[in-house]
């Protein structure tokens, strides 16, 4: 007989679908539910298994019910709030009194704690770096049941490994972290066409010291010279005087700018969807005033779309390539894609700035290329070769958008694992603390 | 507005005051636990910095009725006299339990049926003392007709509503307002365990609805509306027919 607030043999869903039964546990008291729990999960927006539990007895803690803020310094900008506040409602309270999160994903459905955990970066994480750059204290629940407390000065090691560490070095029950003041809560954006890939990215680059923040979406199905042409976004706040005197108004359902098939996504449609999304944008630079939602969290608009892509789902493949690599890695990342048959309706691309402090976050100085992938039975040949690619060019994929990434490859474009290891086993001896990526990926 | 609430630390109770917060208005919580109290009013606080709403809170538990006057001394004291007492706190468990621990049963009918009346009397008086006020209270669905899945808990909300009514009857003449809420299923840390019916609500639907009822003076209210017209339906039902079925 299921207990109020727990749920035996629940069927527990990633954002790309992907599922595992465990017994959740959710309620105000995050505190007192995280106890003897093997994992954490926020609002589910991981597409991978890296929310997932690893075995159907597994207790996870469901976080998002605890959301409370316990504080907040107008003066410093510092905030401090329980794991499960997630981005919509700080969104919701601070913009309109001139706050932003200092780094947000492209999604609002996200709690603080899956922000630390996966280490997100944003569209000006070449200026700002990831989140847990700005993450300045944390309470934890470690393996052994123990309330402990890190900062970058404090228990650093715990520290390092829990910022990007996927929720395996215990659970997060609140952060604190330093807000950004903006001058309004509108955002000036300039967007233009870009014929190909290495346009591409010598624009990435140029826009980089002007622009805090930019990013652009690619057609990666064209081939041969429009191979990788898009649309190039560069924003910034907008100033009190170029801002309209309203607050932005809370918007439920936006229009995208384009229509998001819900047909078969196969490579005749999402050709077709490119053409129209690359020929809908003037050829000239378009500049103006947008919403903070239209900029930041384009794909909230439709609720759901993640069911667009049919029953069996899909994964997202995110990868950096090293500038190192050279400007024409990203090319040929884009060349064996198509090769390979995996097309995907939009492919994001964003170049990074340096590596944090968080053992395992995921940017790089470089490019980050993500293309959604709907599964099918190829999926895992695809992102072997993918991974194949990037590994020879020193690069590395996000964890928490994987869902296929065999632990040889990892470990291959991790060298950072050996320390991540060392200090999940000296906080986790017996190895409590596990998701289905982990023991998938690290086999424990 | 200057409401006292009785179990805004949680789910229904936790979204209501923080909506009134935002809208300005002064809310003081009353619940069991210090550090659950001390976090609430953090967030409300933080939450209603605009409004420059007030925030407070006292220890009450419903268990416990020599906590009240205390309690309702503190609150009328830290808002120079209240207006609105809202009451979403009692106890929740799922009906094989309650038939397998006496103790925990006698608890329940305790918490939502006794005490809670005598919370509501001793609120009651204080707000007529000056002139009404409005009193609202969370009961239940569960309460509108005998029903074999939420025997002992449905007992201890009908009585509770009975008692409601009765005061809203009683008392409306002389500017006492009595709001009964009957939410039904609604997702929340109390009902995690529970599989949700096609239309469960949300807290947040719920504490806008309930807002918008006190505003309005209405007499009783379900949330979401729609379980206004299940229940209708379920009153109506003679008894072979619910003896046979499962609801
Ligand atoms: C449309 C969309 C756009 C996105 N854009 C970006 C982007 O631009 N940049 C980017 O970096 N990411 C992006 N993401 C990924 C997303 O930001 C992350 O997956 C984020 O972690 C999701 O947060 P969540 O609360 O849903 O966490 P979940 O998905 O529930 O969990 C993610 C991980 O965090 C762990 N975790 C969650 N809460 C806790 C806790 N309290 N304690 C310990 N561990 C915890 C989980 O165990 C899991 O490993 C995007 C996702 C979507 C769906």
């Amino acid at each position: 007989m299921a207990e109020p607030g727990v749920r035996n043999g629940e069927k527990v869903v990633s954002w790309g679908r992907l599922a595992g039964v465990g017994q959740v546990v959710s309620s105000e008291n995050l505190e007192a539910d995280s106890q003897g729990a093997a994992l954490s999960r926020g609002l589910g927006r991981s597409y991978g298994d890296s929310s997932l539990p690893a075995r159907p007895g597994d207790k996870i803690v469901q976080t998002p019910l605890s959301d409370r803020i316990l504080a907040f310094d107008p003066v410093s900008g510092l905030l401090r709030a329980e794991a499960g506040f997630s981005l919509v409602e700080l969104n919701r309270l601070f913009l309109r009194r001139g706050w932003f999160p200092p780094v947000t994903p492209g999604t609002k459905f996200v709690t603080l704690g899956g922000m630390v955990a996966s280490d997100v970066h944003g569209k000006n994480h070449h200026r700002s770096g990831c989140f847990g750059a700005h993450v300045t204290w944390m309470k934890l629940r470690t393996a052994d049941d123990r309330i402990v407390t890190c900062s970058p000065h404090v228990n650093t090691d715990l520290f390092d490994a829990t910022v990007g560490g996927m929720g395996l070095t215990g659970h997060i029950l609140e952060v604190e972290f330093r807000m950004e003041r903006i001058p309004s809560p509108w955002i000036w954006m300039e967007s233009r066409r870009v014929p190909d890939i290495d346009a591409y990215i010598r624009g990435l680059k140029d826009a980089g010291p002007h622009w805090p923040m930019t990013m652009g979406w690619i057609d990666c199905v064209s081939r041969g010279k429009k191979l990788g042409r898009g649309i190039l976004m560069a924003g910034r706040w907008a100033t009190p005087e170029e801002a309209p005197r309203d607050p932005p108004a809370e918007k439920r359902k936006l229009r995208l700018p384009f229509d998001l098939p819900s047909f078969a996504i196969n490579p005749l449609t999402v050709r077709a969807f490119n053409e129209l999304y690359y020929r809908r944008h003037p050829r000239k630079v378009r500049t103006g005033i947008v919403h903070p939602d239209s900029f930041f969290y384009p794909l909230d608009a439709i609720h759901d779309w993640n069911r667009g892509y049919g029953r069996r789902g899909f994964t997202q493949y995110q990868c950096v390539l090293p500038d190192e690599a050279g400007l024409e890695a990203p090319r040929l990342f884009l060349e064996l894609l198509t090769r390979l048959g995996g097309a995907s309706p939009l492919c994001v691309i964003k170049d990074c700035g340096a590596e944090g402090r968080g053992l395992l976050s995921f940017p790089l100085p470089g490019t980050s290329i993500a293309v959604d992938l709907p599964i099918r039975d190829n999926t895992q040949a695809v992102v072997d070769a993918l991974n194949a690619f990037v590994i020879d060019k020193g690069g590395r994929i996000y964890l928490t958008k994987d869902g296929f990434t065999r632990p040889e490859h990892f470990r291959a474009m991790e060298p950072r694992l050996p320390a991540f290891e060392a200090v999940r086993k000296a906080w986790d001896p017996e190895g409590r603390l596990k998701s289905a990526q982990s023991v998938r990926m690290f086999g424990a | 507005m200057k409401a006292v609430i009785l179990g805004g630390t949680k789910g229904m109770g936790r979204a209501l005051a923080r909506r009134l917060v935002e809208g300005g208005h002064h809310v003081f919580l009353l619940g069991r636990h210090e550090e659950d109290l001390a976090r609430s009013v953090a967030d409300l606080s933080v939450r209603g910095a605009e409004g420059a709403s007030q925030v407070g809170s006292a220890p009450c538990d419903l268990e416990d009725p020599e906590t009240f006057t205390g309690a309702l001394d503190a609150a009328d004291t830290a808002l120079g006299g209240f207006d609105t007492v809202i009451v979403t706190a009692g106890l929740f468990a799922v009906q094989a339990r309650l038939e397998a621990d006496a103790e925990l049963a006698r608890r329940v009918l305790t918490v939502n049926f006794a005490n809670t009346v005598v919370f509501c009397e001793a609120a009651r008086k204080r707000l007529l003392s000056r002139g009404g006020g409005t009193l609202c209270v969370f009961s239940s669905v569960a309460g509108d007709r005998g029903r074999k899945p939420v025997a002992i808990y449905g007992a201890s909300k009908a009585g509770l509503s009975h008692y409601l009514e009765s005061l809203d009857h009683k008392f409306r003449g002389e500017g006492l307002v009595t709001v009964c809420v009957k939410p039904g299923f609604v997702k929340t840390g109390m009902t995690a365990g529970l599989s949700p019916p096609p239309f469960a609500g949300t807290p947040e639907a719920v504490a806008a609805a309930v807002l918008t009822a006190i505003e309005k003076r209405k007499p009783l209210i379900y949330t979401p509306s729609a379980w206004r017209w299940v229940m209708w339906v379920i009153r109506c039902l003679p008894r072979f027919v619910m003896r046979r079925i499962g609801f």
